[in-house]
């Protein structure tokens, strides 16, 4: 793992939230005053679950640095098992990146409920701290996507 | 073994019990198999062949042979019952409109196994229990099949057949495969070497095609990879992710499916190990949630969907935070 060097890089997240708990917590998060990183990019989506193994490829290939999935705590989610598919699924997705040569920090899954404002905050800082340790992410780009 | 073969199907032929049978036929050169059906007696005389070559799984054409009118006979080799049994469990074979002989494997070989091992300008091959006699061009060669198998075969998972009607030889057991070896192998390698090793593989990749239309697992009538606006409709460029991307998918679409019969492998006409990629998968749930082998029964839930709700005991990526 690199440590990255490059001062003017920043990296480009992007958040998947469920619509019940997660993207809830980001308003939270906004209405309480919290502030998190600006890089971070949220995508709203009805379940965790609803995301494909390709939405998180394709996030990579147009130049994200980072995916991270959230959704609703075990047992919480609106359609009482979504969170559950999506843990079985992303194990392996991300456990066929690593196989592949991509750090699987650049990949992660956390639980945050609409009542977790301070949560979303903390774990977004987290994560774009990860990955600006990690650097640009360069295996996974696609050249056609690439803008100079 | 042919001959027992043709003689037991004509019998079946002749009684009624079935009106074709789905078999293998000899192409171009004798190791050029191809699967064929057979609608008469004298067709099935004169072009079925079984031999070492006979590797393709036929269960995959199950699928749109069972919706025809009567019964088919297939022969299925101890890998392809798994396969056969995995889509009867996805309701894609008709159970009824089939009649399956479990016929004994002792491993099957192909002509590019044979040039690598130095055997080149095959004109004919004659078996003799274990022992193949190769005729050149250059003349006679003697090898044992031991040493000329492909290698999904020299890690063959069971040679016991999971579903069958009547057996023709005797039925194996499962075996200790040490399938897991190479996927071992390259998971002991650091994060640049296994990008390094998958993009060189992965650059290779023509996009034929040929694997996911051999892949018995992959039943879709409409697939991703044939929309023009996926993107994904055909090869980008040798050093993009386009291809990884392809394959993970492909890969990932059989998860918790896959029975590892390795003819992803065995098509593949750029040698691309993809094999590895579904024993990855295997080898991942296998750790995970208990061990599973897709096919062995009719009716398992796949280890992708039969998840449980106790938070504890479900190891998975949430718990380890996505970091290595």
């Amino acid at each position: 793992m690199s440590v990255n060097e490059n001062k003017d890089w920043e990296p480009k997240i992007i958040a998947i939230c469920c619509n019940w708990c997660s993207y809830s917590g980001a308003d939270l998060a906004g209405t309480n005053r919290l502030s998190y990183p600006a890089n971070v990019k949220i995508i709203r989506v009805p379940c965790s679950c609803r995301v494909n193994p390709m939405f998180v490829l394709r996030a990579f290939q147009r130049g994200a640095d980072g995916v991270i999935l959230c959704g609703c705590h075990p047992g919480d989610c609106h359609y009482s098992t979504g969170n559950y598919h999506t843990r079985r699924r992303m194990t392996l997705l991300f456990s066929m990146l690593n196989y592949l040569g991509i750090e699987s920090a650049r990949t992660r899954v956390e639980w945050v409920s609409a009542a977790e404002g301070q949560r979303f905050v903390d774990v977004m800082d987290g994560f774009v701290k990860t990955i600006t340790e990690l650097g640009p992410n360069r295996r996974l780009e696609d050249l056609r996507c690439k803008q100079n | 073994m042919q001959a027992e073969l043709i003689k037991r199907a004509t019998e079946l032929m002749e009684d009624g019990t079935v009106n074709r049978v789905l078999g293998w036929q000899k192409g171009q050169f004798v190791y050029d198999i191809t699967p064929a059906v057979f609608t008469s007696v004298e067709d099935l005389k004169e072009n079925f062949v079984y031999n070492a070559f006979c590797g393709d799984n036929l269960s995959k054409y199950l699928r749109a042979e069972s919706e025809k009118e009567g019964k088919v006979l297939v022969f299925l080799k101890p890998c392809d019952t798994y396969s056969f049994n995995q889509l009867l469990t996805e309701y894609k074979i008709h159970r009824e409109n089939v009649y399956v002989i479990g016929i004994e494997c002792n491993g099957k070989t192909s002509g590019e196994d044979l040039k690598k091992k130095g055997i080149e300008g095959i004109l004919d091959v004659e078996e003799n229990g274990d022992e193949l006699t190769v005729r050149t061009i250059y003349g006679d060669e003697k090898v044992s099949l031991k040493d000329v198998e492909s290698y999904r075969c020299a890690t063959c998972k069971s040679r016991k057949h999971v579903a069958y009607d009547e057996l023709i030889g005797e039925d194996g057991d499962i075996l200790d495969s040490h399938r897991f070896d190479q996927v071992e192998e390259i998971e002991k390698m650091s994060a640049e070497e296994r990008f390094n090793f998958w993009r060189g593989e992965f650059s290779r990749c023509i996009r034929c095609n040929a694997c996911r239309n051999v892949c018995p697992a992959c039943t879709c009538e409409k697939c991703v990879f044939d929309n023009y606006d996926s993107g994904l409709y055909n090869k980008a460029a040798e050093n993009t992710f386009e291809e990884q991307c392809f394959h993970i998918i492909r890969a990932y679409h059989v998860a918790g499916r896959c029975t590892d019969c390795g003819e992803c492998s065995r098509v593949c006409p750029e040698h691309i190990p993809l094999h590895l990629l579904n024993r990855k998968f295997i080898k991942d749930y296998d750790a995970l949630y208990g061990d599973f082998m897709a096919g062995a029964e009719v009716g398992q839930m796949s280890p992708v969907v039969d998840f449980t709700m106790d938070n504890d005991a479900e190891p998975s990526v949430v718990q380890k935070g996505g970091a290595e």
